[in-house]
């Protein structure tokens, strides 16, 4: 049970403690420096990383280039509502690509709201005064929980999230009944769920 | 009242992924704008995406093609917090919003007797159904099935099934397995939002809904 399958698991990433403190503190000198070079660190960071998430999503290229420009120059423009030392920016610019995917490649109504949004919108009574300052800590905390899930989890919650399938696509992608991939989706979230309980 | 009954994890994971569909996407909003404990489940769920992009190799990728243009562009400020007044309408404000509509001011059309309804529009090309219904106190439906996922959010009034007793904020979220006879309350009857992913499924219900009287 000391988990040899999770130690042989490649290594993702290096370091997301340090790497999300740095895109904070690089979104929060975009917000009080308008620094340009701050800007440009961010814009290399994640411009490459949305381009293909919507290239994945069915963009073609042109698209997905003018998608991952617009979403970065979102952060620029709206970087003032966002409040850096609450929130996580990578969240943040996941759901600006995820609504710009919505409109633009979907052709639909976005229903889904910013995370800059929500934090408006979670009642204060609600909200303890420390737990959006958690927000950045969650992000690691799903970061590192990610790891521990068995592939087979990890695969459908990739595919939901990063290829944006409907549950009935992945079930067809995977041969699998859809009851298994509803199934596989609820259990990856309650173990997330569980590592983000402890900080609660 | 408390809201007892809610979306399916696996509904709100697509949601956060933003691969529901669109009629059933506005009723898992609608019902998140009553419900702060789904939109901090949304939230959370929106940090695994994002631990999702960040993580997800690059290796496939081509070399870079853009570089960042310097940016001069005007900085929106935060306005003064008026962005998510607090609606009291009991029609959720994404739906007014997205509508342009009032609780007071749906303009309800008649399908058969004690039945009323509204359709919303999709997107041009979009699969699927979202209307708002409003089922006189007492009023059964016919038993059906669902060829597809269904949600229903009560906005007004209660409904009841074998399942249980559904009030305002609570979700139903029944996919094809489950067959069931809702019935207004006897007091107050019902008013829902009600989205299906398959048309021509929905329009069956429908269409044995005011059958009895119109002949559909």
């Amino acid at each position: 049970m000391l988990g040899t399958a999770h130690d042989a698991r490649p290594r993702l990433r290096p370091g997301p403690a340090r790497r999300w403190g740095s895109m904070s503190d690089l979104l929060s000198r975009i917000v009080t420096d308008r620094s340009d070079e701050a800007f440009r660190s961010l814009f290399d960071e994640y411009r490459p990383r949305v381009r293909r998430y919507m290239l994945q999503q069915g963009a073609d290229g042109d698209l997905a280039d003018e998608l991952a420009h617009e979403t970065l120059v979102t952060v620029w423009r709206k970087a003032a509502l966002y409040s850096s030392d609450k929130g996580s920016p990578s969240a943040w610019i996941f759901t600006i690509a995820r609504n710009l995917r919505i409109d633009r490649i979907r052709k639909q109504r976005v229903w889904q709201e910013l995370t800059d949004e929500h934090a408006a919108s979670i009642p204060s009574e609600d909200q303890p005064a420390d737990s959006m300052i958690d927000q950045q800590q969650r992000q690691i905390r799903v970061q590192e929980a990610l790891r521990t899930l068995p592939a087979e989890q990890i695969e459908v919650v990739t595919l939901a999230f990063i290829e944006g399938l409907p549950h009935s696509e992945i079930a067809e992608r995977l041969s699998l009944p859809l009851g298994t991939v509803k199934s596989r989706i609820r259990l990856a979230y309650a173990k997330l769920r569980d590592a983000l309980e402890e900080l609660r | 009242m408390s809201i007892t009954n809610h979306p399916d994890p696996a509904t709100l994971i697509s949601f956060a992924a933003g691969t529901l569909s669109e009629p059933l996407a506005a009723v898992v909003a609608a019902h998140a704008a009553m419900c702060s404990c789904c939109r901090r489940e949304i939230a959370d769920m929106e940090l695994v995406g994002a631990a999702l992009l960040l993580q997800h190799s690059l290796s496939a990728q081509p070399a870079r093609s853009g570089a960042a243009k310097p940016l001069r562009g005007r900085v929106a400020r935060p306005g003064p917090g008026a962005a998510h007044a607090v609606a009291r309408d009991r029609l959720p404000s994404p739906i007014a919003r997205a509508y342009g509509l009032t609780f007071a001011t749906i303009p309800w059309k008649r399908l058969g007797p004690g039945v009323l309804h509204h359709r919303l529009p999709l997107s041009p090309g979009t699969e699927g159904d979202l209307r708002l219904l409003k089922i006189a106190a007492g009023r059964r439906m016919p038993e059906h099935g669902h060829g597809g996922s269904e949600l229903t959010l009560v906005l007004d009034g209660a409904y009841s099934d074998e399942t249980g007793t559904y009030r305002s904020g609570d979700m139903q979220d029944v996919d094809e397995s489950i067959e069931h006879t809702p019935v207004a309350d006897q007091n107050a009857g019902c008013i829902c939002l009600i989205a299906s992913d398959r048309p021509a499924r929905f329009k069956g219900i429908m269409a044995r809904l005011v059958q009895p009287w119109t002949g559909i």
